[in-house]
């Protein structure tokens, strides 16, 4: 895989490079770079997304409809939306832009089942989901579905939802750049997502993993109740587990070529998605990546059933977690005892009098 | 009307005893029982059987064992170092078994303590090092005299020199002294064993606490993990028992040590070439290593390799066929160090700066005191107490000799004053030119002192009694049993619901297995390969058998209890605590061990 102004390998992205490929991306090159297993891939950097919108008159043609939108028309605006997303997506991108990404999807093997992703750049605001970013094709296949979806997911820059969250934050819409992350797809057998510290109440000696069976997307999304498993982070010891009902899983279709939800049978519904071993494997992962990053991570995982035992945990994403990690943490109010004045503290009332 | 408020666990005078057992009050002094005349006050006390430390009723002289271990364990809470909340601890022997109430202190005399205590304690904290020198040297001169202490018979007459050097006296005062010196001996030996402990205790809870404090949620043994000592000279027999493994496999002198007793292989070794390199080897060993009890030294019956050569003979044929097999059996002392630091430096670097300094300095307070936990034990309840044991077998052999009764056993079934009656019967029946009167009493009297002693032992114990304080807040009733207001609890439920077993997370780790129940430390051959131990206690010497057993379950026993330490050592699971575990569970049952949350289940 080349290199190019549209293209960077994950292999190459560097630090400097995190407004031409987004967030997404730009954890995905430094954990590439780190040494964690990640599944190849490239981003189609903010510059092909630049060069389509400097292609034609598209960015005229934006500019003009979003100027006459009335944002208090709910309807008016969902048809201006439609609209923007028709004139992108029926119109070819730039020759160089769509032979950059062609070129590269070959390289990485004939007709391989693919994740495209968006992949944006305004990642310091709170809300993700703002620009689309959720946006996610999987086992996508062939270099021409590849395209299109590189197109979809620009699109969604302008869902109706998104142009409406940027107009009352007061962010110009067309400096909202979008990158999208193209991914060797994994043939997930088991899949979700870790906290390095207990989304419950912020404890950091903890390790809090959502597990299911196939793609890790209905962990995400809330479609099944995943099972729970809680790993104390210094000693490496599970020390709960909740095994739920996971009645459906999220595979891929070779022939669709797409990931398709089918009911997990009988029998596997209520059997751990992940062996112990495997669990310490992710929590192990989830680890490595909260120190690399020095702060606690909110990783997505999965396990590889294509890939040997040993070597098949990658991670698809690892990201900062944002909502006790942004707390202050409460100082006590008095200093810490020392000395004898503690000790006497200490006997006088001894940790384990205090009822649990 | 008075309504009798019904208790949690039944009053003492409301148990009854063991059919066949019902005189079991004549084996101990009064001072240890339940006294009709004390009934209100005792029955307004919660007392805790402490099976961990006495986990069977014991005999009639192995009651100095209590009474000066708690004598001694009060004078340093009360008396020495003024300990604010706490003074010493109450104990009663029922059905055989021992229970203890510790006495607090009365809120408004705490206060005037506190001064005292920082002075004293802080002395101890401050020059521990150079105290606890000087306290090594104390208990081995002490031991020492132990060992200079020989019991005579009686001579048919007196030597000349006796009479020509006008001494005056005669043998029997040998005979007395000696008996009396080593009471003393016994009585200083347990003085010091409380010098250093609770200090020790007390400095660790202060860490314990504080590491609590910043993660509520950190396992117990991962607190103990940051302080525990690799080196700790409680695994020095062990570890010179795989020293001698590898050697004589090393000096090719292994085959002759596989079968046979261990007089005639020790023998047999000396005349094979290098075998006298191995035995000068194991020689060196045994003196001081192998003053090891099976047991931990409170009882009578407690064996001491040194005593019986047999049992780390036993141990070290294992270990030479596992050395043959390929495995590795040295304990991973570097891999202990590196991963104790990396526990430590992980929690710490989760801490913000302020919390890190005083962990800095708790975690090193802490670690200053924590060897004297671990090491104390060896030079006390093993060395020490193991020396005493063996005198005091010579003078039970010797009275035997006279008559007294059968074999060198029968001493201990008489209290340590009954002892005072017989050397006297001995000593003027001896001048008088009489018969001792002894020989008609006491072959009846220990036999049935000893089937009393049988009936309490085929009854476990009632694990409390009367009502629980709403919280337990002495402290080292916490530290050293365990005993919180939690476990209390459990033992609550687990009484209702007849069979829910839960206890401490003593070392970390799950696994199934087939349950060997053990009583008794002799039953220890009985071990097989894969099982998991089940026991009211264990004791350090049993650590050879860990290295072939999967889990470990006592009925009592906290954090720090011995099996936690050595199991988390071995990194096997372990709940400790359990209450009763050990009547609950029958050998040959599956069972499924969670050290991590302190759970036992039976499948």
């Amino acid at each position: 895989m080349t290199s190019s102004a549209y293209i960077l390998s994950f292999a190459d992205i560097n630090h400097d490079d995190f407004a031409r490929v987004g967030g997404k991306c730009a954890s995905l090159g430094a954990m590439t770079q780190a040494g964690v297993a990640v599944p190849q891939g490239f981003a189609v950097t903010t510059d092909a997304y630049q060069a389509m919108l400097n292609h034609g008159n598209l960015l005229a043609d934006i500019k003009q409809i979003l100027d006459v939108l009335d944002f208090n028309d709910h309807d008016g605006a969902q048809q201006s939306a439609h609209a923007i997303a028709t004139k992108m997506t029926s119109i070819r991108m730039p020759d160089d832009v769509e032979q950059a990404i062609r070129a590269s999807y070959d390289a990485m093997g004939a007709d391989l089942p693919v994740a495209v992703r968006s992949s944006a750049t305004a990642e310091d605001l709170p809300d993700a989901s703002f620009a689309g970013q959720q946006d996610t094709y999987l086992w996508v296949r062939g270099a021409d579905n590849v395209v299109a979806k590189v197109l979809d997911c620009w699109a969604s820059l302008f869902t109706a939802r998104a142009i409406a969250y940027r107009e009352k934050n007061n962010i110009p819409h067309i400096d909202v750049l979008m990158s999208v992350g193209v991914q060797k797809m994994v043939n997930a057998k088991a899949a979700g997502v870790a906290m390095t510290l207990d989304p419950a109440n912020g404890d950091r000696t903890r390790i809090v993993i959502d597990s299911s069976w196939g793609l890790g997307e209905t962990v995400v999304s809330g479609t099944v109740t995943p099972d729970n498993f809680v790993v104390e982070k210094v000693l490496q010891e599970i020390i709960d587990r909740t095994i739920s009902d996971k009645h459906m899983e999220l595979v891929g279709d070779s022939e669709k070529g797409e990931a398709v939800e089918r009911d997990v049978e009988e029998e596997r519904r209520n059997l751990p998605s992940l062996s112990d071993d495997e669990v310490l494997a992710v929590a192990v992962l989830a680890k490595q990546l909260e120190r690399q990053y020095k702060t606690p991570q909110d990783v997505e995982w999965a396990f590889d059933a294509d890939l040997p035992d040993g070597e098949n945990l990658v991670a698809l994403q690892s990201r900062p977690e944002t909502v006790w990690s942004q707390k202050k943490v409460e100082k006590p109010k008095t200093a810490y005892a020392t000395g004898m004045s503690s000790i006497v503290g200490t006997l006088t009332n001894p940790y384990g009098s205090k009822k649990a | 009307m008075t309504t009798k408020q019904a208790s949690k666990f039944p009053s003492a005078f409301d148990v009854a005893p063991p059919v066949g057992a019902e005189d079991w009050q004549s084996l101990y002094p009064y001072y240890t029982r339940f006294q009709e005349g004390s009934r209100v006050e005792d029955d307004g006390k919660f007392w805790f059987c402490n099976s961990q430390h006495w986990p069977t009723p014991f005999r009639s002289f192995d009651t100095i064992m209590l009474d000066f271990a708690i004598k001694g364990l009060g004078q340093y809470n009360s008396r020495h170092l003024l300990i604010p909340p706490a003074n010493g601890i109450e104990y009663r022997v029922l059905n055989g078994y021992v229970y203890f109430s510790p006495v607090g202190v009365a809120p408004e005399d705490i206060e005037a303590r506190v001064p005292h205590f920082m002075e004293r304690a802080g002395y101890y904290y401050e020059n521990w090092d150079s105290l606890l020198v000087s306290w090594k040297k104390k208990v081995l001169a002490t031991i020492d005299d132990l060992n200079a202490i020989s019991f005579e018979e009686l001579p048919e007459i007196e030597a000349l020199e006796v009479v020509t050097g006008g001494v005056g006296l005669d043998s029997s005062n040998q005979l007395l002294e000696g008996y009396e010196k080593a009471l003393e001996l016994c009585y200083k030996i347990w003085q010091y064993h409380f010098e250093f402990l609770n200090l020790g205790y007390a400095g660790y809870l202060d860490f314990f606490g504080f590491v609590k404090e910043q993660f509520p949620t950190i396992p117990d043994q991962a607190i103990a993990k940051m302080v525990q000592g690799v080196d700790s000279e409680l695994f020095r027999p062990d570890d010179e028992l795989k020293g001698l493994a590898k050697l004589a496999i090393e000096l090719g002198v292994a085959d002759t040590l596989k079968s046979g007793s261990v007089d005639a292989v020790l023998t047999a070794v000396g005349k094979v070439k290098s075998g006298d390199k191995w035995l000068a080897a194991w020689e060196a060993a045994k003196d001081p290593w192998f003053n090891f009890t099976s047991g931990n030294g409170f009882y009578s019956t407690d064996k001491y390799w040194i005593d019986h050569l047999d049992i780390p003979f036993g141990y070290l044929r294992d270990y030479i066929a596992r050395l043959e097999n390929g495995e590795d059996i040295a304990r991973p002392t570097q891999e202990l160090i590196a991963e104790r630091d990396r526990i430590t430096n992980e929690y710490r670097e989760m801490m913000d700066e302020d919390a890190q300094e005083v962990f800095d300095g708790k975690l090193a307070l802490s670690r200053m005191v924590f060897p004297y936990v671990e090491d104390h034990n060896f030079y006390i309840e093993h060395w020490a107490l193991g020396t005493f044991w063996r005198k005091m077998r010579e003078l039970s052999a010797l009275l035997s000799k006279q008559g007294f009764w059968e074999n060198e056993d029968g001493m201990f079934h008489l209290s340590r004053t009954e002892v005072r009656d017989v050397l006297w019967d001995y000593t003027s029946a001896w001048a008088i030119g009489s018969n001792i009167h002894g020989k008609g009493i006491w072959p009846q009297e220990i036999e049935r002192r000893q089937k009393i002693l049988e009936k309490l032992q085929s009854e476990p114990p009632i694990p409390a009694l009367n009502n629980p304080p709403d919280v337990i807040t002495e402290p080292f009733t916490i530290m050293l049993w365990g005993i919180t207001s939690e476990a209390v609890e459990r033992w609550l439920e687990a009484d209702e619901d007849g069979g829910g077993l839960k206890g401490m997370a003593g070392s970390p780790g799950v696994t199934e297995g087939t349950a060997r129940v053990l009583r008794n430390p002799d039953e220890l051959g009985s071990l097989q390969k894969g099982e998991i131990l089940v026991a009211p206690v264990t004791a350090p010497s049993w650590a050879p058998v860990f290295g072939k057993i999967d889990a470990v379950v006592t009925d009592i026993g906290g954090m720090m209890s011995h099996a936690a330490i050595v199991c988390r050592e071995y990194g096997l699971p372990a709940v400790t605590g359990t209450g009763n575990a050990s009547s609950v569970i029958k050998t040959g049952m599956r069972i499924r061990v969670d050290g991590n949350k302190g759970i036992v289940d039976i499948l």
